[in-house]
């Protein structure tokens, strides 16, 4: 035991029913320092941070806080020993205020009576601790989601939280936000306040923390200093192989003479005068800020919005889809970005995902074949890899990357020709990106054509053959591959504020 | 691994073993009468009309909707029909296929006001509810309409040997609803459409084609429960299907359909439909009062659906 230790986890081990979660993880936490805490999915970071807060009762180990030995932790446990954490999702209420969110559960009151005026007076000088500017009286519902997470951030501070947890906090945020919450969490690492911090972006890792914790398939790896770490380094121990090239190599494959989407002027789903060509072969890149209208655009490419004029040529005839339907029958498909909102259907086998957009195909007088059904799934199954005991089991016990398979599955089922990717990393850990990667290859040197959106500078770069830039739903640059440049795409990315400041 | 594999059957079949207690603990409490073939044939006509209903039903909870118009469209089929044999002198066949087209023509309307205005099931079922109960009232003028031929006992009075015809209806009509859920694609939509909507829609399901579809099979089904009905009690009321909705959604959530839509069995659903047929059957041999059976049926509906979303919670722990 160390006196130096806020928080230590020993040997906790997680079974389930068929599963162990976790089998033997060990993290010791600082007083006053980052930890950065990285492992691809489902190496078992939540259900370790799950046992932190009492959402998960750990069925072996001992979690000693402070010196404080616990078998387990209880919601209120953890609250009372100075644990919180910040989850993907808020604990906000939208309705309210950003002062009555601040103090929800326990408000100031005055006999029966809530007092508004010392609470926002409290919720003013807890924000200003952190230098940043809410107004308290700003209902939450209309901040931005930075804003609401430093709300959470500031609630775990009044609550005197001596350990924060941090599950991806830079996940939904921009880049400004993304800044600010830095600012915040070295602020309170100045105050001593110990955080664990949890993060795909190894980026963000080497910039925050003091030391960062490797953990695979719920075992605990190393341990390392931040300043003696690699990347590479960490990518093979979370990975537990060697990872020679982030991009697979990729044959020359576009057939330039085959124009396969086109689009004219396309107005719609808020995107202005969309004109761009994809050709056979081709990785098309999409990139821009979130919100410059690049989903929209697949959208209505996919017919799940209206367009509004404009034309879209497939393989040189007028196509007007009006429904993922008949997009789906010209031969167009889309990965969504979200992918278990839009993607998956997580409550279905892996052979009703891929068997999906097909079964009136495979169905005589509304009957499934149901032999036609079972090969299509083992065929996809095997060519891109799902990794699945059978093809009955359910997707949502799938692991990200698995999930995205089956997904692109479905669409290979249904034999598209464009296949439009919206984000096809987002949340994927890193060996499964590679995999994602070279399908998407596979699908180009097939033929195919692929369109990609991504928000991740490097992928868009590494992965297209060309990049179209979007910013504020117009296009405001191309790129050809000689000309890929971060710069460049940043600039193009901001480049309507930027017009509208030059006077035509 | 064996000694899961034995708990995994019990689980699975959990509501067999409910069906199974039930039948006993009443075969003794009725000294046996419970379980006498006159009894048994007995709880076959009495369950077969929501039996039928209940198949709709079982789509309509799967893709995480509800319709509480049911009940309504037995009564206004109840009415209509025999409005047509008795006031029009239609024939019976005739009046049958009417009877049963407008109730499809119900479903329609519910399809339409959920798929295609947009109002939640709930309402808009409940108003369609509201308007067709009013709907048969007028017709009826509040009178029981009586005197049709007596062949019209050929769907809940007649028997094939010791069979009653009802019950062969309702067998039919459970086969043809897990052919529907098990072999057709239009199950795997209803399934994938339960499971998450929007996914549903983006890999190709016309997501509002299907709901106007299932609202269209409940209010069929519904209005063929309504011609056993009719065809077993000798007259049209209007008051006759007042409140059935519940006792068939109350059927669908004890087979094992989960209310959150994307999970559920037909064999279940049978399971369902003779656990509280053979309830309401036993409580009124040993003489329990209508009240008594009502807090029983609600507490099983409560139970029914509080160990559903009590599992749910403990997968996610």
């Amino acid at each position: 035991m160390n006196e130096d230790y806020v928080l230590e986890l020993e040997h906790i081990r997680k079974e389930y029913p068929g599963v162990v979660a976790l089998k033997d993880v060990t993290l010791q936490l600082r007083r006053g320092e980052v930890l950065g805490l990285i492992g691809e999915n489902g190496a078992g970071k939540s259900t370790l941070i799950k046992c932190c807060s009492g959402a998960v009762i750990p069925t072996s180990g001992k979690i000693r806080i402070n010196g404080k030995e616990f078998d387990r932790m209880t919601p209120q446990l953890a609250a009372e020993n100075g644990i919180a954490i910040i989850y993907q999702e808020f604990n906000n209420v939208g309705e309210l205020s950003a002062a009555e969110n601040l103090f929800l559960g326990r408000p100031i009151r005055k006999g029966i009576m809530i007092d508004r005026k010392t609470m926002e007076d409290e919720a003013a000088k807890a924000f200003d601790q952190l230098k940043i500017r809410i107004n308290p009286r700003e209902l939450v519902k209309n901040l931005s989601v930075g804003y609401q997470q430093m709300i959470e951030i500031a609630k775990a501070i009044q609550q005197n939280a001596q350990v924060l947890i941090m599950d991806e906090p830079s996940a939904p945020l921009t880049t400004n936000e993304v800044d600010n919450m830095f600012a915040v969490v070295e602020l309170l690492r100045q105050k001593g306040v110990s955080i664990i911090y949890i993060s795909h972006r190894l980026e963000e890792i080497f910039r925050l923390s003091d030391r960062i914790e490797v953990i695979r398939d719920g075992e605990y790896v190393d341990t390392l200093i931040t300043p003696k770490a690699t990347v590479d380094e960490l990518i093979r121990m979370m990975v537990g192989r060697e990872m020679t090239q982030k991009y697979p190599p990729r044959r020359d494959c576009i057939d330039h003479s085959k124009v396969v989407l086109e689009l004219k002027d396309v107005c719609g789903n808020g995107d202005k005068n969309i004109t761009m060509k994809i050709h056979a072969g081709e990785v098309l890149g999409l990139g821009g800020l979130v919100g410059a209208g690049r989903t929209e655009l697949a959208e209505v490419i996919f017919g799940s919005r209206p367009k509004e004029s404009g034309t879209i040529l497939l393989n040189g005839k007028e196509i007007n889809p009006r429904s993922p339907r008949e997009a789906i029958d010209l031969g167009i498909a889309l990965v969504p970005e979200d992918r278990k909102r839009h993607g998956a259907l997580l409550t279905n086998s892996i052979k009703n995902n891929i068997n999906m957009p097909i079964y009136e195909r495979i169905s005589k007088v509304s009957i499934i074949d149901s032999g036609t059904e079972k090969r299509t799934a083992e065929k996809y199954r095997e060519e891109i890899q799902i990794k699945c005991p059978t093809i009955n089991q359910l997707v949502k016990n799938l692991s990200g990357g698995n999930q995205q398979k089956v997904i692109l599955g479905k669409w290979l089922a249904a034999d598209s020709q464009l296949i439009i990717f919206d984000e096809p990393t987002r949340g994927i850990d890193v060996g499964a990106k590679y995999e994602i990667y070279k399908l998407i290859n596979d699908l180009v040197e097939s033929g195919r054509s692929v369109l990609m959106i991504s928000s991740e500078m490097e992928e868009l770069i590494g992965m297209s053959d060309r990049i179209i830039v979007l910013a504020e739903h117009e296009i405001t640059g191309e790129l050809q591959k000689e000309a890929f440049n971060a710069d460049t795409v940043m600039a193009y990315a901001s480049a309507v504020a930027d017009k509208k400041e030059v006077p035509a | 691994m064996k000694t899961l594999n034995v708990k995994n059957i019990v689980k699975s079949n959990a509501i067999w073993f409910v069906f199974l207690a039930e039948v006993i603990i009443f075969a003794i409490a009725s000294g046996g009468t419970f379980i006498s073939a006159n009894n048994i044939i007995n709880i076959a006509r009495q369950v077969s009309y929501y039996g039928i209903a209940s198949i709709g039903m079982t789509f309509v909870i799967l893709i995480a909707g509800i319709d509480l118009s049911i009940g309504s469209i037995i009564t206004i089929v109840n009415v209509v029909c025999a409005y047509l044999m008795v006031n029009a002198g239609l024939n019976m066949w005739l009046a049958v296929a009417v009877s049963l087209i407008l109730a499809m023509a119900i479903g329609i309307l519910n399809g339409a006001m959920i798929a295609s205005v947009g109002i939640p099931a709930l309402i808009a079922t409940f108003a369609s509810q509201t308007i067709f109960e009013g709907v048969a009232y007028l017709i009826s003028g509040g009178r029981p309409i009586a005197g049709y031929d007596s062949s019209f006992g050929i769907f809940g009075r007649w028997s094939l040997g010791p069979i009653p015809i009802c019950a062969i209806i309702m067998i039919a009509c459970f086969a043809i609803g897990s052919f529907i859920l098990n072999k057709s694609f239009f199950g795997r939509y209803f399934y994938a459409i339960g499971g998450n909507e929007e996914a549903a829609e983006l890999s190709g399901i016309r997501v509002n084609r299907i709901k106007y579809l299932i609202y269209a099979l409940s209010g069929f089904f519904a209005g063929l429960a309504g011609i056993v009905l009719l065809s077993r009690s000798g007259s049209a009321q209007s008051t006759v299907g007042k409140g059935l909705e519940f006792d068939v959604i109350t059927c669908v959530v004890l087979g094992g359909v989960s209310v959150n839509g994307g999970v559920g069995r037909m064999s279940g659903v049978v399971a369902g439909v003779l656990i509280i047929g053979s309830l309401t059957n036993g409580m009124i041999l040993m003489d329990i009062s209508d009240y008594t059976q009502m807090v029983v049926k609600g507490l099983v509906l409560a139970v029914a659906v509080g160990i559903d979303c009590m599992s749910k919670k403990r997968q996610i722990n």
